[in-house]
């Protein structure tokens, strides 16, 4: 048994680095190759029609990420800088505008020229920044219109005539989208293909469901702002293949080990945190342990929510009825995703029980506004669903020159002795 | 009698008080921080000791607080100075619930329960408007000694109104205003008003519960003290000692681990 555990843990992180390494050696082939690929965002990949025409796929999102997590990232911003962008804009889009401008030269390989992009209106910067590889490369953009949550409470519910008319809009906008792939691959539509993906893409949704329930275990068996980062890299970059659900069954299954052996992500947890907002690459390590040190781990994330696409949101896709179905996943999940940026409120008191969270961990970043601005309403809402802790840092994910480590050393220790002096309190009184 | 000590590591100063078991304060001593903080932190301690009349083996436990904190290497341990200036406010003015504490380069909004537990706090990011430095700014801009700010901003009567959140922009800021001939009084008032206003920002976020005890440097300055109390409707609790209230919560944590007669562990905080 032992022996069957020491070769099951820590595999899917292994897992993870191999997978990442072969997307981007396909990738710089595709380059080298001279085959354009197909850009699109984390909120609304539709990856799953596009691998259908066997366009690479190419996450820009993730590749600007990448450049932070490498510590390179303050070149990439400056060189877009000196090209013209404020300093004040997505920090995602700046790093990008620099691979652009150097040929798809990128830290983990070379990235292809888009020959067309995807967006969704999930973020609006979305649909400026394909807007500027419209103007760079002069390939066409598609930007899905999902009609998203106008308010809490107002949300279109399946089986309901507001959702079936929202369904077939999104799926007028398939169609077209579905024509532009022919012209731009020169391939025809095969529904069957489809089919196969959309049923990995169950898998891989259904794992990524259950993987975020097994942290409601003691102790909790992965940190859900680092290790959890590394899962959301390849529930996007091979959503809708075989090889992403095979890692995605393999990583349940190491998950659950742990689970039933009560084998832990740090080594004695302290503290069970939530984390809302968008990673700190340029510190990535160092972020996590400013919680880590203090035992805190971060078991649920709206990370995991909205960055996923909404894989989240319970939903399966109808094999018989492809089409369909595809317009449906994408009206629930990117509707999820958005309301996991702009309605975070009650699903985060609803999680507060079930995972045994102590506090809860808001992270707003001077990047992206789409992401950060309402978080101090949200902070202040869930205070008045429910009496927890928690605690709001501001940096940025992508540049280092407002990350102040001091700073944010500074208020997590008071925070977690903010927690222990709570948690001291009705001991004390006895 | 065991003795405790609170060191606290300022931007600025560097503070330490030495408490007897009756948690009365024994002896203090404040000193510049400078370049080196190591040494800093071991001068205020010497000093605070030589104030109580004690020597080093008498204090049994030592506390570092402060952005410093882990400079004090003569310390048992460290605490923030949001633990610690909540500490000891409610200790020095048991109806606290709010604390506004203005240092050198950070303002601290904190809203503390009756039992002292921090229940929310708020601070200043990445800039030094709204704090202690600001007001430096502009007495280097009017060539003003810092003890003569708060004097001199009582007696304005029309301020000027400071739009920069930049402290380095403020001394520009300043000398446009005396360029166009405004009494120096007033220029000084606007400058006071312009860090309350930022700090009553910083307060409505955690929330402003009477009493509210002011802590840090700037509660040296009167003129402050008035402008806030002004704008927040309300008396401050300001004492002799709010200058240290840092250094004497970081004492009290002290005292706490001398009477539970344990370590603490990094986990266990200030429990």
């Amino acid at each position: 048994m032992v022996e069957a555990g020491a070769g099951i843990v820590g595999r899917g992180g292994e897992a993870a680095g191999r997978l990442f390494r072969s997307w981007f050696d396909g990738l710089t082939a595709a380059a080298e190759e001279g085959r354009g690929a197909a850009y699109v965002f984390v909120m609304g990949s539709v990856t799953e029609l596009l691998r259908v025409f066997d366009f690479p796929i190419v996450f820009p999102e993730i590749n600007s990420l990448q450049t932070a997590v490498r510590h390179v990232a303050h070149e990439y911003l400056n060189e877009a800088e000196n090209y013209g962008y404020s300093p004040d804009i997505c920090g995602y889009v700046k790093a990008d505008v620099a691979v652009q401008l150097r040929r798809g030269a990128h830290p983990m390989g070379r990235i292809p020229k888009p020959a067309l992009a995807v967006c969704t209106n999930a973020c609006n910067t979305y649909i400026k920044w394909g807007e500027m590889w419209e103007r760079m490369h002069g390939m066409p953009l598609f930007t899905l219109d999902v009609p998203g949550s106008r308010g809490a409470g107002v949300t279109s519910e399946p089986g309901s005539e507001d959702f079936e008319r929202e369904r077939r809009y999104v799926a007028g906008q398939l169609g077209e989208l579905i024509t532009l792939c022919e012209r731009v691959s020169g391939r025809a539509f095969d529904v069957d293909r489809l089919r196969e993906h959309l049923g990995h893409a169950n898998a891989m949704q259904a794992a990524w469901r259950e993987l975020i329930a097994c942290n409601r275990s003691r102790p909790a068996v992965f940190n859900a702002l680092s290790d959890g980062t590394i899962y959301l890299g390849v529930v996007n970059g091979f959503r809708g293949t075989a090889e992403g659900a095979a890692f995605f069954r393999d990583l349940l299954e190491e998950l659950r080990y742990k689970v039933d052996h009560g084998i832990g992500t740090v080594t004695k947890e302290q503290w069970r945190l939530a984390f809302v907002g968008v990673p700190c690459y340029p510190i990535f390590r160092r972020f996590a342990e400013l919680f880590t040190h203090w035992g805190g781990v971060f078991v649920n994330s709206t990370y995991l929510w909205f960055a996923s696409g909404g894989a989240h949101v319970d939903f399966e896709y109808d094999l018989a009825r492809p089409l369909e179905s595809l317009a449906e996943g994408v009206l629930r999940t990117v509707r999820g995703a958005m309301d996991s940026m702009f309605f975070q409120a009650p699903a985060l008191a609803e999680m507060i029980d079930p995972f045994g969270i102590d506090g809860v961990v808001f992270h707003p970043i001077k990047s992206c506004r789409t992401v950060s601005t309402g978080l101090a309403d949200t902070r202040r809402a869930l205070m008045e669903l429910r009496d927890v802790p928690s605690l709001f840092i501001e940096s940025d994910l992508m540049d280092r020159r407002v990350v102040s480590e001091a700073q944010l050393k500074n208020r997590a220790d008071a925070f977690f002795e903010g927690l222990a002096s709570r948690r001291a309190q009705p001991a004390l009184a006895h | 009698m065991a003795h405790a000590a609170g060191v606290d590591v300022g931007s600025t100063q560097t503070k330490a008080v030495v408490l007897d078991e009756a948690r009365r304060i024994v002896g203090r001593a404040l000193t510049d921080t400078g370049a080196n903080v190591m040494q800093a932190a071991e001068r205020a301690f010497a000093e605070a000791l030589r104030d109580a009349d004690l020597r080093e083996d008498q204090v049994e436990y030592i506390v570092g607080t402060g952005y410093g904190r882990y400079k004090v290497t003569f310390g048992n341990t460290q605490v923030t100075e949001i633990s610690c200036h909540a500490r000891g406010a409610v200790h020095m003015f048991p109806a606290t619930r709010t604390v506004l504490d203005m240092g050198g380069q950070d303002t601290k909004a904190i809203r503390v329960s009756p039992t002292g537990e921090i229940v929310d706090f708020c601070m200043n990011d990445k800039c030094a408007a709204g704090t202690g430095r600001f007001l430096g700014a502009a007495a280097a801009a009017l060539d003003l000694p810092l003890a003569e700010l708060g004097p001199t901003a009582l007696r304005g009567e029309r301020p000027v109104k400071i739009s920069t959140t930049c402290t380095v922009f403020a001394e520009s800021e300043v000398l446009s205003w005396v360029g166009k001939g405004r009494k120096i009084e007033d220029i000084l008032l606007g400058v006071h008003e312009s860090i309350a206003a930022r700090s009553l920002g910083l307060l409505r976020r955690v929330g402003i519960t009477p009493d509210l005890t002011f802590t840090g440097g700037v509660t040296k300055n009167r003129a402050m003290v008035e402008v806030l109390s002004r704008r927040l409707g309300m008396e401050l609790n300001v004492g002799e000692d709010s200058h240290y209230m840092g250094a004497l919560g970081a004492a009290l944590f002290a005292t706490d681990r001398i009477l539970a007669g344990r370590a603490p562990t990094a986990a266990g905080g200030t429990a």
